[in-house]
């Protein structure tokens, strides 16, 4: 058997060596050499393999780098701060830590679950436990911890657990600016309003290139805003609301020179360090992005197209006695005089006859022209993404121009008419509106005749005799020593098609000082309801003295002087 | 130093062994010393104890190693051959034993307590049954009156079938493939070689059918996503994490989250903390020691010495082999310790042994070419 399990007869055939019992057969012995270099060979190959590996995995790319790098993308980037045109800071970032898991360097899940339940027992057990025991390389499992928390998961020594350094937005003044700053997301990403804006303008292209992920990258965006008269804005508005009991009201305060905003509000809004209800269909920003049929404020357009067209002069007179009736509309007056009115006649007792008469005077394709020109019949451009379009008549016939001449059958939203207003008084010039610092000189330029200053000259007149007359829609609105002029809207609103004439949508246009208006003030109140029995709910008796109240405790805030007391008159000033 | 007139057995001793070998042997332990300071506190901390628990004993199991890995290499190739038996047939007594009396760590009863010590005896049977093996083999050739090969086959037959019992089919894999290697080396014929290697196969496939983890573990390797890989994708990860130069001593991460970082996957936390570098001057050590001593073994005339010689090279070679590829991600997960790397006092002090046989065998001596055979070589068979 032995033999025979061998190679080569020679083994079997060599002759037995008496004294050399254990010399070997040379042919077994080459053999065996053969066979051990062989081996040798074996080795030296299978050494060069595991060397080989060593190099391959040396010049190995680590996902080290994809490691953190993910983690990175997945955590909310660094913005800049907000702050308003004092500096005051409307929005901010805060560093909060966020706990994160890397299940595949865990070495117990059940005890890690069991541990982090003991300090966050509102996640889920068995939600806890199955990402935790994954071999995913990241999870979260909870954004956004308190430093007491952070500090007793630290305290655990888990690991496999950490915790990243997140960005989290704060907004110092909450609801304060809330539809002018807007808010963002939980990935920290502009959502809404200026934050929005931002990161249209370039932020988001930052990070997505790696860029701007540090604070010092980053200026401060500086608005146009001013805190303390937003905060003068929100706050009359929030009484008004309460007072004459309406759904909605919105305000803005424009600079009349340069077009930057300094305080918009639409009320009811939102927290936007909690914007649980950001999304309600009621909290929009109605400024922008609500239409409306305007009314009466319409008629300073009509007024201020009548008179540059020369179609119409100061002293001409139109015949207010009788209703307009075209087809199955009726065409008349809420404050009725019947009787032949004069120009500031009209405008004080708000004559829809009258101003329709003046509309067909200027002409169906003019009117059209102008209230083009005013940036009525287009979307408003500015910096805040939400914005509305109007909506026109579908046929600018008779009807659709005596209607559109005091403010039915169109719907702007606010904004238009405020921006169409700071044209009006302050010598003929619109401007875009904008949310950030702009001077005078800048807003030349931008700026785009739309009236003669004369034109400009009689609807300051008009504005202001609203108010100081006492025959005036807007007396109500006036404030000693700050010279006040406006135009009042009480518009029906339509429900199924239909004006209903219990609710109502009330506005009041103004500016001040008249003589040289720096601001323009809109204020509308949707659906507002009689103070108290037996009186009305126009807007002279809601909506004007609210822009009063505004006006007088904002003026000194934005800078305008009184003016001295007209002898034989007290001045009352109260703040 | 010492003079070569000198005919002390230490001088016969220094001037004779292969000084190379032994240097590298004993890199080898340094390197093991320095890198268990890297794997085996995180070790420790995970099962509460001291940091340095491992480190000062792997130290402490230094100075018996090299003791006998400096003693045994005195030996003669005769009284290696009685060594080995007397150690084969106590490690066989020790294995019977630690089938009843062991105690069991992870499902295997591989371990026995001596005197306040855990001793794995497989680790000392395994090159006393080389050696024996070899010896079988050659007297085989030799057409003795020893059914050598029949012998050896009935020895492999119950080592097998102690190491299965335990069971420890690391171990088993290692000594089929050293037995069959020198079986090879010896000259089995090509029909014998594939008849072995059917038998191998359809050992492999047995294993797979009945060992339900063997078969978790060559289906994992194969395809990754059928099941957990952790041991294996940790340690690969610890390799790429250090780079060529490594994270610096004491700076590896991955060596804390890394199970058996100071035994089984040692190599990976050495690329890990000092860099792929140095774990090539590692793999060219091994290979240094291990076709230094092939050679040695092919140069040598004397049949048994050159079997022997190579058998105890060889499974120090694929021992270290099998280690590294399997921290290398190169073949399925299998429980092998680095050679004298890899911490573990039943492991060295065998490595000790094996590697003392191996040096005792490749010293020099004076030609035992045809000449002086007559005389050098007394007849008779014994061990």
């Amino acid at each position: 058997m032995s033999t025979t399990m061998f190679d080569g007869p020679a083994v079997a055939s060599t002759p037995r060596l008496k004294p050399g019992r254990r010399v070997m057969p040379k042919v077994a012995r080459d053999q065996t050499r053969g066979r051990l270099f062989l081996a040798i060979c074996a080795f030296t190959m299978v050494y060069g393999v595991l060397a080989g590996r060593l190099v391959y995995l040396g010049l190995t790319e680590t996902d080290d780098v994809v490691h953190y790098g993910r983690a990175a993308s997945e955590i909310a980037t660094t913005r800049p701060d907000i702050v308003d045109r004092n500096g005051e800071i409307l929005a901010t970032d805060i560093n909060t830590a966020s706990l994160y898991a890397e299940p595949r360097r865990i070495i117990d899940p059940d005890e890690a679950a069991e541990l982090i339940n003991s300090v966050l027992p509102d996640l889920k057990p068995s939600e806890l436990r199955r990402k935790l025991s994954g071999d995913a390389g990241f999870v979260w499992l909870k954004r956004e911890i308190s430093p007491a928390v952070q500090a007793a998961i630290h305290r655990l020594g888990i690991p496999g657990i950490g915790f990243l350094t997140e960005k989290r937005r704060f907004y110092p003044g909450g609801p304060a600016a809330a539809h002018v700053v807007g808010l963002v997301n939980v990935d920290n990403q502009g959502i809404a309003g200026i934050e929005r804006a931002v990161d249209q303008r370039g932020l988001s292209d930052l990070h997505g290139a790696g860029f701007a992920m540090g604070r010092s990258d980053l200026e401060p965006v500086e608005l146009s805003l001013d805190l303390r008269v937003q905060h003068v804005l929100r706050d009359e508005l929030a009484s008004a609301m309460e007072r004459y009991h309406a759904v909605a009201a919105t305000g803005v305060i424009v600079n009349a020179k340069t077009g930057e905003v300094l305080a918009l509000a639409s009320l009811p809004d939102f927290d936007p360090n909690n914007p649980v209800d950001a999304n309600k269909p009621d909290r929009l920003n109605r400024m922008t992005a609500g239409t409306y049929e305007l009314g009466s404020v319409f008629k300073s357009f009509t007024f201020a197209m009548a008179f540059d067209s020369g179609r119409v002069k100061m002293d001409d007179t139109f015949d207010a006695r009788a209703p307009i009736r075209v087809g199955r509309f009726t065409i008349s007056d809420f404050h009725g005089k019947h009787r032949v009115l004069s120009v500031p006649e009209i405008f004080l007792y708000s004559s829809n006859i009258a101003t329709a008469k003046m509309a067909l005077a200027v002409g169906l394709d003019n009117q059209r022209g102008y209230l083009e020109r005013f940036g009525l019949l287009s979307k408003l451009q500015t910096d805040l993404p939400e914005v509305a379009t109007p909506q026109l008549p579908k046929k600018w016939s008779d009807v659709a121009a005596m209607t559109v001449s005091f403010g039915h059958g169109i719907a702007i939203t606010p904004m238009q008419a405020a921006m169409a207003d700071v044209a009006l008084v302050n010598g003929g010039i619109l401007l875009p509106p904008t949310f950030f610092r702009r001077t005078e000189k800048e807003a030349m330029a931008l700026g785009t005749r739309i009236i003669s200053p004369e034109t400009s000259d009689k609807m300051r007149y008009l504005f202001n005799l609203n108010i100081a007359d006492p025959r005036g829609s807007g007396s109500r609105a006036g404030v000693p020593g700050y010279r006040v002029g406006g135009k009042t809207g009480t518009a029906e609103k339509v429900e199924n098609g239909r004006y209903v004439n219990n609710k109502r949508l009330n506005s009041f246009l103004a500016a001040f000082p008249m003589d040289d208006p720096n601001y323009v003030v809109l204020v509308t109140l949707d659906e507002p309801k009689p103070e108290r029995e037996g009186i009305g709910a126009t807007a002279g008796l809601n909506a004007a003295p609210t822009v009063g109240a505004i006006v007088r405790r904002s003026a000194a805030l934005l800078g305008v002087k009184p003016e001295a007391p007209q002898p034989g008159g007290a001045l009352l000033v109260s703040y | 130093m010492v003079s070569r007139a000198d005919r002390s057995l230490f001088s016969e001793w220094w001037w004779t062994v292969d000084k190379f070998l032994l240097v590298g042997v004993l890199f080898l332990m340094f390197a093991g010393v320095v890198l268990s300071l890297a794997g085996s506190p995180p070790v420790a901390e995970r099962i509460g104890l001291d940091s340095f628990h491992f480190v000062k004993r792997h130290i402490f199991f230094l100075f018996p190693t090299i003791a006998i890995l400096i003693g045994v290499s005195f030996l003669t190739p005769r009284q290696v051959r009685r060594a080995a038996l007397v150690i084969f047939v106590v490690a066989l007594a020790l294995m019977f034993l630690t089938l009843f009396f062991g105690h069991e760590v992870k499902g295997a009863r591989r371990w026995i307590s001596l005197a306040g010590f855990s001793l794995q005896p497989s680790e000392f049977m395994k090159p006393a049954f080389i050696v024996l093996s070899a010896w079988l083999f050659t007297e085989s050739t030799r057409q003795s009156d020893i059914p050598g090969n029949i012998f050896a086959v009935l020895l492999l037959a119950i080592v097998v079938s102690l190491l299965v019992a335990q069971p420890d089919l690391g171990q088993t894999m290692l000594t089929v493939i050293v037995w069959s290697a020198v079986f090879f080396l010896a000259g089995l014929s090509w029909v014998w070689i594939g008849a072995l290697a059917g038998l191998a196969a359809g050992g492999i496939v047995l294993a797979y059918s009945v060992f339900p983890h063997f078969a978790g573990r060559i289906n994992r390797f194969l395809d990754p996503s059928t099941g957990d890989t952790y041991q294996v994708d940790t340690a690969l990860e610890s390799v790429l994490h250090g780079g060529w130069f490594g994270r610096g001593p004491g700076e590896g991460i991955v060596k804390r989250v890394l199970p058996d970082s100071h035994t089984d996957f040692i190599f990976a936390v050495a690329a890990e903390e000092f860099g792929i570098l140095l774990c090539i001057l590692l793999v060219l050590v091994f290979a240094f020691i291990v076709v230094r001593g092939l050679s040695h073994s092919l140069k040598n005339e004397d049949a048994f010495v050159r079997l022997a010689a190579a058998g105890l090279f060889l499974l120090f070679g694929v021992q270290s082999v099998i280690n590294m590829a399997v921290n290398l991600n190169l073949m399925p997960a299998k429980g092998m310790t680095l050679p004298f790397v890899s911490y573990g006092g039943s492991s060295i002090l065998a490595l000790a042994l094996q590697m003392g046989f191996a040096l005792a065998l490749t010293r020099r001596r004076p030609e035992t070419g045809r000449l002086t055979l007559r005389r050098m070589r007394p007849a008779g068979a014994e061990v």
